[in-house]
This record gives C-alpha cells, sequence and structure tokens, in this order.
C-alpha cells in the first residue's frame, strides 16, 4: 500500500516539529516520522536551558521544549506520527520508502517533502579510536539523559565547542568525572559562559591540545595527550598520559544528506555551515520544488535557528499546497527578522557568510 | 551502573525484565534500548570487528554506525542501540557477518 | 585568557563592577557574561528593571545598578548559569555571595563547604547560609566568604559524604 499524503517531514527534531505545526495550524494533513525511539531529536538529550529569545523558548531546558512541542502536534488530530521508522529510499516517481520497527516497509507518496533529518557526527581517527569506551557525544548524552545509565567514570572530552562543554557540564551533573575537555584549536569554540561554568566547576579547558593515542585491551583504560604549536604539530615532551574508561568525542557535526543527495537536489560544499548542504530560497525550498529544508541538514547551527527554519518551511509547503494563509506574508517575514537577528551577532556571521553561497 | 541522583531529571523506568547475554541472566528496564541495559550490567563490548576481530562498544546510539550489531533471538545484525529490550530475550555475541534467516 | 581557558581575568572583572559608593550600599548583580551571543533572558528575568533591555539579541547583558536591589531573581533564570548576586555590606568581615547551583546533593543551611574560585580551585572554606530551591532546578546557594574573597569564590564543591 502507498500513502498518499499531503505534507511528509522526515525527522522530529525541533524543525520537523515546528514546520509540522505550522502547517497542521493551516489546516493540512501531516505525516511525520522519525527514526527515534522518541520524538524530539537532540532536543530530548538536553538538560540545559537553551539561549535565543522567548520565540525559540529560550530559559526552558532542551527536553521540556521538545516535550513542549510533541503536546502540541499530537493536540492535532490531522497529525499522524511514525516512531522507530527510518526514510530509507527516495524515488523517481515520487516515493518515499521507510522502514519501520526495522521490520516493516512503508511507502509514502506526498505532494510535498520536508527533509529535516538534523546531523550526524564526525568520527576521530587515532590509535585505537574504536576500542569500546570511545563514543560519539551523542551516545553518551542518549545513555545518561535518556536511559538514566552511567557511561563511564572517568571522562576525557575532545572538544570544546558547545557540544563538548555542555556534555562535560552533564557528565558532572550525572556523577561522572570529567578530568579535562581538550581542544585542539587555540581558542575555546563554544558559547564562553559554557566554559566558565565547567571551569569553575574544576574541569581543564585544555586549548591547543590534542589527543594522539588510546590505549585499553578490551576497552579504553587511557589516553596521550599533547600540546601542538601554531602550525598544528605536537611540541616534543608535553606528552601526557590521562587514566580514562570514557573518551567522549565532540568535534564537530556535519549535516545528515543522504535523501536530499538521492532526490538529486543540488548542493554544494560551505565548511561554514559543516559540510555539503542544500541549495534553497527563503521560502526553504531546495532545486527540487516540493523538497524542503530546515534545521541541522540544511547547515550546522542551533536549535532557535532550527525552529524558526521549520517555521518558515512549514509556512511555505503549507502555502505549496495551496492552504489559505491570510498572514502568510506578515508570519513569513516575523520569522526571518527573528533568525536575521539571531544570526547578527559575531556568532552568527558565520552561518550567514556561509549561507551566501546557498540561498537564493 | 545507573544514576541515583540527577539534578535535574527525573527517570521514568519501564518494567524490571530479565534477559540472558551470552548465557548469563542480567536485568534491564522493558523499552530501553537492550544496548544501554547490557552497558548498565557493565558489557562494554557488543561485537568483534569483522576482519580484524577487533572490540566494539556502543558508538553512535542512533543506529548509524553498526558498532553495536548482535544476536538477538536467534536474529542477527540486530542494532542493539535503538532495539527495545523485552522480557526473556536471548542476547548473544554475533559470529562475523551473521547470518540470514 | 578568557578564550582560551575559560577564566574571565581581574580586568573582564573589574569591567562589569557597579562603582566605589554603589558596593557600599548593599547588595548587586554580577553578570559575568562577556560574550555576545543570541540570548537575552536575563533582560526579561528582573522585574525592577535593572538588566537593560537589548537592542539585539546579540547585545552584551548590561545592569543599572540603582534598580538593583540584589533579590537574586535573575540568577535562576541565565541559562548561561553566568549571573551572581554580592553583598559587600554583609558583616564586618563577611561578604555574601549567592550562587546558581544544578547538581546534588544540595548543601544544608551551615554547611561549611570548600569554596572555588572561577578556576575551580579551592581558595577558602565558605559558610552556607541559606539554600534556596528554584522550581527550574537552577538552585540558588547564599554564601559567605572573607570580605577580599568576594569576587575571587564562585562556586562551591560538596565534599562527598
Ligand atoms: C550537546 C548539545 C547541546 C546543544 N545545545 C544547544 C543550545 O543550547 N541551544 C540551541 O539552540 N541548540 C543547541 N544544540 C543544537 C540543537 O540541538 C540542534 O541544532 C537542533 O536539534 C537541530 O534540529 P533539527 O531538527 O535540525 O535536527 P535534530 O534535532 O537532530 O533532529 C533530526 C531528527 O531526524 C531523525 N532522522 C534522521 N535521519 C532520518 C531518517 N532517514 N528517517 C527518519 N528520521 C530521521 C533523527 O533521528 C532526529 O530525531 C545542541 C546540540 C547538542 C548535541
Ligand atoms: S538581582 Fe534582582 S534586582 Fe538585581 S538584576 Fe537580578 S533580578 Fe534584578
Ligand atoms: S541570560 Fe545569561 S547568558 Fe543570556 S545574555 Fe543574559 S547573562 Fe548572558
Amino acid at each position: 500500500m502507498i500513502h498518499q499524503v499531503p505534507m511528509l517531514v522526515i525527522g522530529g527534531g525541533p524543525a520537523g516539529m515546528v514546520a509540522a505545526l505550522q502547517a497542521l495550524e493551516a489546516g493540512v494533513d501531516v505525516v511525520l516520522i522519525d527514526d527515534g525511539i522518541e520524538i524530539g531529536g537532540q532536543l530530548i538529550k538536553q538538560t540545559h536551558k537553551f539561549f535565543g529569545s522567548e520565540m525559540e523558548y529560550a530559559g526552558t531546558r532542551g527536553f521540556q521544549i521538545g516535550n513542549l512541542l510533541t503536546d502540541k502536534l499530537f493536540s492535532f488530530d490531522n497529525f499522524k506520527y511514525f516512531g522507530r521508522t527510518t526514510a530509507t529510499g527516495f524515488y523517481e516517481d515520487g516515493v518515499v520508502t521507510a522502514l519501520k520497527d526495522n521490520k516493516e516497509y512503508l511507502k509514502f507518496k506526498p505532494e510535498v517533502i520536508l527533509i529535516a533529518t538534523g546531523a550526524s557526527e564526525k568520527p576521530l581517527a587515532i590509535p585505537n579510536c574504536d576500542l569500546p569506551g570511545v563514543y560519539g557525544a551523542g551516545a553518551v548524552q542518549t545513555l545518561m539523559n535518556l536511559y538514566g545509565v552511567m557511561p563511564g567514570k572517568k571522562a576525557l572530552m575532545i572538544g570544546a565547542g558547545n557540544i563538548g562543554l555542555i556534555i562535560a557540564y552533564q557528565l558532572l551533573q550525572a556523577g561522572t568525572e570529567v578530568s579535562a575537555v581538550v581542544e585542539a584549536m587555540p581558542c575555546i569554540g563554544g558559547y564562553l559562559v559554557h566554559a566558565s561554568k565547567i571551569r569553575r566547576a574544576g574541569i581543564p579547558i585544555m586549548t591547543s591540545h590534542t589527543i594522539t593515542e588510546i590505549e585499553g585491551d578490551a576497552c579504553v583504560e587511557r589516553a596521550q595527550i599533547v600540546r601542538v604549536d601554531e602550525n598544528w604539530q605536537p611540541v616534543p615532551g608535553t606528552e601526557k598520559w590521562i587514566d580514562t574508561d570514557l573518551i567522549c568525542v565532540a568535534v564537530g557535526l556535519t549535516p545528515l544528506i543522504d535523501l536530499l543527495w538521492m532526490a538529486g537536489c543540488e548542493m554544494k560544499y560551505v565548511a561554514k555551515l559543516g559540510g555539503e548542504v542544500p541549495v534553497r530560497n527563503k521560502q526553504m525550498q531546495a532545486t527540487i520544488p516540493n523538497i524542503f529544508v530546515a534545521g541541522d541538514a540544511a547547515g550546522i547551527e542551533e536549535a532557535s535557528s532550527a525552529i524558526l527554519e521549520g517555521a518558515i518551511a512549514g509556512l511555505g509547503m503549507a502555502n505549496f499546497l495551496g492552504a489559505e494563509i491570510a498572514d502568510y506574508d506578515e508570519k513569513h517575514n516575523k520569522y526571518w527578522n527573528e533568525l536575521n537577528s539571531f544570526r547578527s551577532g559575531p556568532i552568527g556571521q558565520r552561518i550567514s557568510e556561509g549561507l551566501k553561497f546557498v540561498l537564493s | 551502573m545507573r544514576i541515583k541522583n540527577h539534578p535535574i531529571l527525573k527517570f521514568e523506568f519501564g518494567r524490571k525484565v530479565k534477559f540472558t547475554f551470552e548465557g548469563k541472566e542480567m536485568y534491564g528496564y522493558e523499552g530501553e534500548p537492550i544496548g544501554a541495559a547490557l552497558h548498565d550490567n557493565g558489557v562494554m563490548v557488543l561485537r568483534q570487528s569483522i576482519k580484524l576481530k577487533r572490540p566494539r562498544g556502543f558508538f553512535c546510539a542512533i543506529g548509524h554506525c553498526s558498532s553495536c550489531l548482535m544476536e538477538v533471538d536467534g536474529e542477527s545484525n540486530v542494532r542493539t542501540c535503538v532495539e527495545p529490550l523485552k522480557e526473556g530475550m536471548v542476547v548473544k555475541l554475533q559470529k562475523g557477518k551473521g547470518t540470514l534467516k | 585568557m578568557l578564550k582560551q581557558t575559560g577564566i574571565p581575568t581581574k580586568e573582564d572583572i573589574e569591567k562589569i563592577l557597579p562603582s566605589k559608593q554603589r558596593r557600599e550600599k548593599g547588595a548587586y548583580v554580577v553578570i559575568e557574561c562577556f560574550e555576545e551571543i543570541p540570548c537575552d533572558p536575563c533582560t526579561a528575568a528582573c522585574q525592577y528593571g535593572a538588566i537593560l533591555q537589548m537592542e539585539n539579541v546579540n547585545d552584551l547583558p548590561e545592569a543599572d545598578y540603582e534598580k538593583c536591589n540584589g533579590c537574586g531573581i535573575c540568577i535562576g533564570l541565565c541559562p548561561g548559569v553566568a549571573i551572581f548576586v554580592v553583598d559587600e555590606t554583609y558583616s564586618e568581615e563577611k561578604a555574601l555571595i549567592k550562587l546558581p547551583y544544578e547538581f546534588t546533593p544540595l548543601p544544608n543551611k551551615g554547611d561549611v563547604v570548600p569554596g572555588l574560585d572561577r578556576a575551580g580551585e579551592e581558595v577558602c572554606k565558605a559558610e552556607v547560609i541559606r539554600v534556596q530551591k528554584h522550581p527550574s532546578k537552577t538552585n540558588i546557594i547564599w554564601i559567605t566568604v572573607q570580605k577580599e574573597l568576594a569576587h575571587e569564590v564562585r562556586f562551591i564543591r560538596i565534599p562527598e559524604i
């Protein structure tokens, strides 16, 4: 059976959920599929309060934003959700295939599709980086924040971007000791308030340092770190072994864009947005007219901007389907103004520069 | 090991269920990923890499990396980081690429 | 320095402190947020208008110390856990510090605990004089320290029992 649906959203993170809400409010029937056990994407693993402004739920903890959006979605009768469902293919006749519960294949034929699949983590390539005890940042969060399992006793964090800093704090909250946050760049990449809050709790942040080797029999037992010079070269004599049973890798994200490739959307490599990203217009429409994009899949940024991009895309998709939206322009402009103001600081500048290559 | 006291989160665990890993009896909570339950029981090595036979553990936790493929109730290549735990499951280390039923 | 280590320098702190006269008058807010990030809940948190509205959400927060009474409501509402309150008039020798705390276990009133500086180093013993539980779980701990440490101590460690 092929499910004929007006609008299909792939990915139930903040971008997908908010897009669905916008369209539902305009009276469109929406089907959302997500491959996680729970809906919410990255949000449900975040125990800290989010930044941003009121419209993006600033000051509310990530998992609570997820709950708020989930409750709103399920209050609509014309909303249908498929959990543990992975979109696997995109065919020329416009059919999307998805695997549910690892068993059953579903087929959808949507009139318009949102790809809001988020991001995947970049790996770390050093000797023994495949030993058990080396985790991606997301896995550490999943274990400790969703399932209440201590991921380890003594952790070493690789990467001082926001994700590394925040998870170091979350590890402390879960009762795991954190030996250090190691960062190869000469400066901290994440927000300084996050850096300061772990620093005063006693976690050293070692900028201009990198991890060179991991040792252990069946699992991680220790790691070697070393200082690097301006040319990223290890400084001899600065090697140090640290005992640890948990190495958390938080060295960056890259947009998850397989489906966009499969569909044949035009893509460009933009380092400032995290990798290959789709070319899109101001409605967040990709170069194939019935495909829209939003969130980290369109460029690595933040939940606040994923929410706004989701709102813009959802509105655009409802409009594409011919829904009556009296205040379309007003809303569209309002979301863009918020987004532009969000991106107008020194941190958002990188994003704005990156967008010049893909936003028409 | 489980987190005893969390300053922010309140964990809602499912029903406590029994399962086996390599014949050994273990407990976990119904509905949580098998891999999380194994981790709680101190099982870190979930498989061996196919060619070099290197130990592999929980890595991405979202079903993308293949580091946690195991044999569950006779079925090979189950992604234990996203497969919910059920009462009585028989979990085993998988030999090589596993077999298709 | 801050960008390399996460530790604000003395100069960073001096820049944001109120005048000497204001410091002698009573409790005031100390907002240790030194980077333009897209964030503004603090501006709405203060009911007395002591944290100025921002023109752009990326602006640095700025306090109007004449309006601030040191109540500490803003502490629990800053997602950066970057706001403190200091009262240098607490007693002859001691200053009062109100700080955000998101860990378990919570200390008890009367406990004497290690007071840590911004680098996480123990610099004194601090006395806990009040534990304010906040619904958002960013609890607020009131401690007293020697006056000269009023702008050194920013965290406490609860020794393992
Ligand atoms: C530790 C950490 C801290 C953060 N802190 C903040 C913060 O303080 N403030 C802030 O604004 N942002 C923060 N972020 C960033 C924020 O979480 C992300 O930018 C945001 O979640 C992106 O939203 P999204 O909807 O694009 O993607 P995601 O939230 O990643 O959601 C994508 C969803 O798509 C699903 N999916 C992927 N592929 C498929 C497929 N083929 N089929 C079906 N489903 C699929 C995924 O399972 C996932 O549920 C943080 C991120 C991390 C990791
Ligand atoms: S301490 Fe009270 S009065 Fe002062 S800025 Fe904070 S909320 Fe306002
Ligand atoms: S709420 Fe906190 S982190 Fe955000 S701008 Fe204000 S002081 Fe800085």
